[in-house]
């Protein structure tokens, strides 16, 4: 249908150039700052690739930060051994999460439900506390992998390419130095990344296999007296979902050449179901709200203190002033974490379709809903 | 005499020490339609459900076209042709009622598994027309785009059996189709059931509707209590000594 085929054009045409501005628009939330742009970015294609699994097929999985970790590693190994050009290590790191996914997947799926989750939560537990122990020598255990001066690099050497400066080279992207801007390059590689993975689950969700993920979340049981083999739509799903989160670890070691296994244990799995749900489970843009909320949380929030409180409510009258700051403190600074947990419980219990159905609803408000057909999906 | 489609022989299931079928056979002739009533509770489910491997029999055989059908993935028997259409509404409650039919439209072309991730649903022409036009037969295309969930238990019960039908089955299991629905849609479902393509599918009916049953059956069995006491034409089966105590003997106890 040709109106499908804009609405996709159009919707990418909004994301991109939303995503791409973010620098502008987010300055005045004090969001502007290379680190945290980043970030959101990373958290938000994790989020999003997360949600192929969670949100369409409805599987929860407690281990998708082992992908994360397996990505991060595997790029680092790429830099070390190949090529400080971070294109390589990017594509093997989204391929052998994928490997990785595909062998965990394969034997979590024999079990569905809350013994799914476990499973998935029992390898990664696994694998993060083998990257502390018999793993060492490929996690370089609590010290973390990192690069040196004197890596190998064969690729590099081989192609000629030496480093000019002395010390630990920097990563670069065909040549383009992925810290250069002030790490605004850094970003905006990471941006492209995500409008790349925003279009691939665009394209999943609006799709025959999209569909069919979506009805096995409605009804596994009839799917099979419909003639679908479930299991391996699942395990694709589940398999995609880890490829995502590999590739967000590569996105982070791209941009800082480090490893540690703390990216792998399960409340790094954690984050991503409460950034999905936060955002909205099965909605397309969803997971990346909920990323960019939690990491805005993170940072902004565990940054206050007293003093830039009483900065914030100066306009207030003084005794006014004192009581809010007296009220608001326990929730900045190094209790941010009330603010999320607050904010979560909230949205869970009023808001059970997440951030997105709170957008929804503004919009009917004023009557801007549209009714769509659900196999064009969901929200914007 | 035409072919045995579906042969059913010597089969037992139980369930803890409950017989829910004992030592049935059945035969389903292609072309026909086939009811089978009983009592409550007598085994008419488990029995269909021992032929689409929902359950697996304790011994005896499940043949269909020549092929064993126990022991393979239900998938696997819906694409050999034998399609059911549940008691209670299995249904996919979370999707619009034209996702709901083009489940199983793609299930017939894609098979058990085909990746196509990449593939629009919006250009799925072909899919989209058959199920609008199934929607348009069964008069629910004024809900096409509502939640399954949502709708009447009647409507749900029509949609299941467009489900079904869209598949376009060489067997097609029917287990209660009426229940749930008004005398109106109850004839108009007949009246769906009888014409063109569909008349001349072979079909097992499980009904406790006997204006349901006499106006399609070629051919009844009767169940109860885990076996076949009776197989025959309507009038048969009407003056069977065996199937009025069955029936009344039953409804003396229930009483
Ligand atoms: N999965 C099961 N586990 C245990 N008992 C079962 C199971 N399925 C059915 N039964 C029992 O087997 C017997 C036959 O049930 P079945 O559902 O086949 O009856 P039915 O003829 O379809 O009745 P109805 O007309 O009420 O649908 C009943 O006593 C029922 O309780
Ligand atoms: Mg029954």
């Amino acid at each position: 249908m040709k109106n499908l085929f804009k609405s996709n054009a159009v919707i990418m045409l909004v994301f991109s150039a939303v995503v791409l501005t973010a620098p502008i628009w987010l300055d005045p939330i004090g969001a502007n700052y290379p680190d945290l742009l980043q970030k959101f970015a990373i958290f938000g294609l994790f989020a999003i690739g997360y949600n192929i699994l969670f949100g369409l097929t409805g599987y929860l999985s407690f281990g998708h930060a082992a992908f994360l970790g397996v990505g991060s590693y595997t790029a680092v190994w790429c830099l070390k051994l190949f090529t400080m050009n971070v294109f390589l290590g990017v594509i093997l790191a989204t391929i052998i999460s994928g490997i990785f996914a595909l062998a965990i997947g394969f034997i979590s799926l024999r079990r569905s439900g809350i013994y799914f989750s476990i499973l998935t939560l029992a390898f990664a537990q696994m694998a993060y506390s083998l990257a502390y122990s018999v793993l060492t020598p490929i996690t370089n255990g609590e010290t973390g992998l990192q690069i040196a001066a004197d890596d190998p690099r064969y690729l590099d050497s081989m192609l000629g390419i030496t480093q000019q400066s002395e010390g630990i080279p920097s990563t670069h992207f065909f040549g383009f130095d992925i810290k250069s801007m002030d790490g605004y390059f850094g970003f905006y590689f990471a941006a492209v990344v995500l409008i790349i993975g925003f279009y691939i689950s665009l394209k999943i969700f609006r799709s025959p296999f999209g569909l069919k993920l979506r009805a096995i979340k409605s009804n596994q049981t009839r799917m099979t007296y419909t003639g679908f083999n479930t299991k391996p739509y699942l395990l694709a799903a589940f398999v995609i979902s880890g490829m995502y989160a590999g590739l967000a670890g590569s996105i982070m070691v791209a941009i800082d050449p480090l490893a540690g296994a703390e990216r792998m244990q399960w409340t790094a799995s954690g984050e991503v179901v409460l950034m999905t749900i936060l955002g909205g489970v099965g909605t397309l843009i969803g997971p990346l709200v909920g990323a960019a909320v939690i990491k805005y949380l993170e940072n902004i929030f565990s940054a206050l203190n007293n003093s830039e409180l009483t900065n914030i409510f100066s306009w207030l009258p003084e005794a006014i002033q004192t009581a809010t700051v007296y009220i608001v403190e326990p929730f900045v600074g190094k209790g941010w974490h009330l603010t999320l947990g607050s904010a979560f419980m909230l949205v869970v219990i009023f808001l059970p379709g997440g951030i997105m159905e709170g957008f929804d609803r503004v919009k009917n408000l004023f009557g801007f809903g549209k009714k769509k057909s659900s196999s064009e999906g969901e929200a914007k | 005499m035409n072919k045995t489609m579906l042969e059913i022989k010597g089969v037992n299931k139980t369930f803890g020490g409950l017989h829910a079928l004992s030592d049935v056979n059945l035969q389903i002739v292609e072309g026909e339609t086939h009811a089978i009533i009983g009592p409550n509770g007598a085994g008419k489910s488990t029995l269909l459900n021992c032929c689409i491997g929902k359950l697996i029999p304790d011994n005896g055989s499940v043949t269909f076209n020549g092929r064993n059908m126990i022991g393979m993935p239900p998938h696997e028997i819906n694409h050999a042709g034998m399609v059911r259409v549940f008691q209670t509404p299995e249904i996919f409650p979370d999707l619009s009622l034209m996702d709901n039919l083009m489940i199983p439209a793609l299930a017939s072309r894609d098979g058990t598994i085909k990746f196509n991730p990449f593939k629009s649903m919006g250009k799925e022409k072909n899919i989209r027309d058959e199920a609008m036009q199934s929607l348009a037969d069964f008069g629910l295309e004024k809900f096409h785009d509502q939640h399954a969930g949502s709708i009447s238990r009647g409507d749900k019960r029509r949609l299941e059996l467009a489900m079904g039908l869209i598949q376009h089955p060489t067997l097609l299991l029917l287990d209660e189709p009426t229940a749930g629905m008004a005398r109106h849609d109850t004839n108009a479902t007949i009246d769906l059931l009888k014409s063109g393509k569909m008349g001349e599918m072979t079909k097992v009916i499980i009904e406790h509707d006997m204006h349901v049953v006499f106006s399609l059956a070629d051919r009844i069995s009767v169940l109860a209590r885990g076996h076949i006491i009776a197989t025959g034409t309507p009038e048969e089966i009407k003056d069977d000594p065996k199937v009025k105590e069955a029936y009344l003997g039953e409804e003396q106890e229930d009483e």
